[in-house]
């Protein structure tokens, strides 16, 4: 901020055609935004402030989702197989390589790595053997319940690697937390202020090295495909390998969120990769309005919040709730919900029409 | 040499041959139009060229080398172009955004939004260049699309029927514009149905009739050709 050209320089990567948001206004609630999330521990209790890590640990397979479905054009049902990939692969490293030296840290790249390298072999022979529209919801969809399946038979002991045993339906338990190796003694991230403020910085940057991402060339290549893939190609573009990355980095978001989940509850089971988890993505997604990152942002928090509220009283009711309010925000929001509000304030309305 | 040559082309689809051995050779800075009854081959044949569809035998030259094998984006990289019949564009961003897709991957980062004017005024859309391109008219969305595919800088430049759906009026401006480019060297290969636009633009004219070519010339020696007339520009002439 000291330095005004720099920040205009920040400004013309972060801001652009592809994400709703620009200009002082946006960018002075942002920073109110961010800092009521900075003070919020000051003012709350510490178990609490490690509860609700909760929520975060799953915006950045919201993110990862609305890069695939919202900007791309592909709806994937397969961001909970890579959470699940990244969330046992986090388990089955860190079980055998212990905490120390930052191995943990160590294991959440490779977990991360892991899955997007699973996205990418899979993505290959999606995008590449040209399947497409509601093809690719069950092909992804038929990926992620084979995992689940897969997992759950696995609870004999011949089912360990090294020494991380896998558990089969109860899940696998017992793995260590992120770590960070510190001079007097090191951090562990338990679920706790210090684990909420890294998971902050975490989402932050995300979000803000998405929105670069969406406003640059590439970004411009992936709206250009989802629009319409035939005349992208015809412009010269590879639309097959665009669409092999952007799905990669969707999936590796997922399974940066498998990784945080696992370390923050030292736990994951094959119903994080089931059906009903494989579907709520999708809900939180399509309610917040999957084409702009900060709807989506705004409306997966949301829903998510209200998921949780609502499990109090019964989780099988809160689904029914989750599923009516996908069928309503498909009749009546298709864009979504945060988007269909912002289009009713005037402001905004004139403003869409003249700058988008 | 030709620019672009096909011999021997083959394309069936079952037992229905599509296109059927066309010999077929377009010269450099030609204008050139492909005319023939529905079910000719035209769009097929702008397919094979494009790379859409693979034929099934026979080869395709382009500036002295063989893309028969080819991927459509590969092609499109040494400079074949194309603007479709029904306008692809993308619907849901800014008349500029469509442009700064086709250009932003051949022109540099400081001339791209000069460039865009450019072209715009060109495009007859520069009080548009805001709108969302799915807002245009039916003409101006074709002019648009013809833009996008000019912005590539191609040495050919493939039209399927780039007038459909326009007033007299916007198809020839669309005319003058196409000639324009022709000026500059382009190449150009056009499906098109609309006798006064042919006259206006083309050098040469191709007649394809069951998938074969059924008779070349001067739009003038087509017109004279009573086996064509029978055929085609008997009804579509009148």
């Amino acid at each position: 901020m000291s330095h005004p050209s720099r920040f205009t320089a920040f400004l013309k990567l972060v801001e652009g055609p592809q994400t709703l948001g620009k200009g002082p206004k946006f960018w002075s609630v942002f920073a109110l935004v961010l800092l009521a999330a900075c003070i919020y521990p000051q003012f709350a209790d510490s178990y609490d402030v490690g509860n609700n890590v909760y929520f975060f640990n799953w915006l950045f397979m919201a993110m990862g989702l609305s890069l695939i479905w919202g900007y791309g054009g592909a709806l994937s049902f397969g961001q909970t197989a890579f959470f699940g990939v990244a969330g046992y692969a986090y388990g089955v490293l860190t079980i055998n390589l212990g905490d120390a030296y930052g191995l943990t840290l160590v294991s959440l790249l490779l977990a991360v790595g892991i899955s997007a390298l699973f996205a990418a072999i899979l993505g290959y022979f999606l995008f590449y053997g040209r399947i497409s529209g509601v093809f690719l919801g069950i092909v992804t969809l038929s990926v992620t319940l084979v995992l689940e399946r897969f997992m759950a038979q696995t609870a004999g002991p011949q089912w360990a690697i090294g020494k991380a045993r896998l558990n089969g339906f109860n899940g696998m338990g017992a793995m260590p937390s992120l770590t960070i190796p510190w001079p007097g003694g090191a951090i562990v991230l338990y679920p706790d202020v210090t684990l909420y403020y890294v998971t902050l910085a975490l989402l932050v940057s995300v979000y803000l090295g998405l929105r670069i991402l969406v406003n640059s060339r590439f970004g411009n290549v992936i709206v250009a495909i989802r629009e319409n893939p035939l005349r992208a190609e015809m412009l010269g573009y590879d639309i097959r390998k665009y669409q092999l990355i952007t799905f990669v980095i969707g999936s590796a978001l997922a399974g940066l969120s498998g990784v945080l989940y696992t370390s923050w509850g030292n736990y994951i089971t094959p119903a994080s990769m089931g059906m009903t988890a494989a579907s709520l993505p999708i809900v939180w997604v399509a309610v917040g309005g999957r084409s702009d990152l900060t709807t989506t942002l705004i409306g997966a928090l949301a829903v998510l919040i209200v998921f949780q509220t609502l499990t109090i009283y019964g989780s099988q009711y809160a689904l029914v709730v989750m599923g009516a309010l996908l069928v309503i925000t498909v009749l009546i929001a298709p864009r979504g919900i945060v988007i269909a509000l912002s289009d009713l304030l005037p402001a905004r309305k004139s403003k869409m029409k003249g700058e988008v | 040499m030709a620019i672009l040559e096909t011999r021997q082309l083959n394309k069936h689809f079952g037992g229905l041959h599509v296109t059927g051995n066309v010999d077929f050779a377009l010269e450099p800075g030609e204008m050139h139009c492909l005319i023939g009854p529905n079910g000719a081959g035209k769009s097929t044949f702008f397919r094979l060229i494009l790379g859409e569809h693979m034929p099934d035998s026979g080869h395709i030259l382009y500036d002295g080398s063989d893309i028969t094998r080819n991927k459509p984006f590969e092609r499109i990289r040494r400079g074949i172009s194309v603007k479709f019949q029904v306008p692809g564009i993308f619907k849901e961003l800014s008349v500029r955004q469509n442009l700064e897709i086709a250009l932003q991957h051949h022109v540099a980062p400081l001339m791209l939004h000069e460039e865009i004017d450019r072209l715009l005024e060109f495009l007859k859309l520069s009080a548009d260049h805001m709108q969302l391109a799915g807002n245009l008219s039916h003409g101006q969305k074709q002019w648009l699309e013809i833009g996008m595919a000019v912005a590539l800088k191609p040495k050919l430049l493939l039209l399927d029927e780039p007038t459909a759906g326009m007033t007299p009026d916007e198809t020839f401006a669309t005319g003058e514009m196409l000639q324009e480019l022709n000026r500059e060297g382009m190449t150009l290969l056009a499906v098109e149905h609309d006798m006064a636009f042919v006259r206006q633009i083309a050098h040469q004219v191709t007649v394809l009739h069951f998938g074969k070519v059924f008779a070349q010339g001067t739009i003038d020696e087509i017109v004279a050709d009573e086996r064509v007339t029978a055929i085609y520009l008997g009804e579509a002439d009148a």
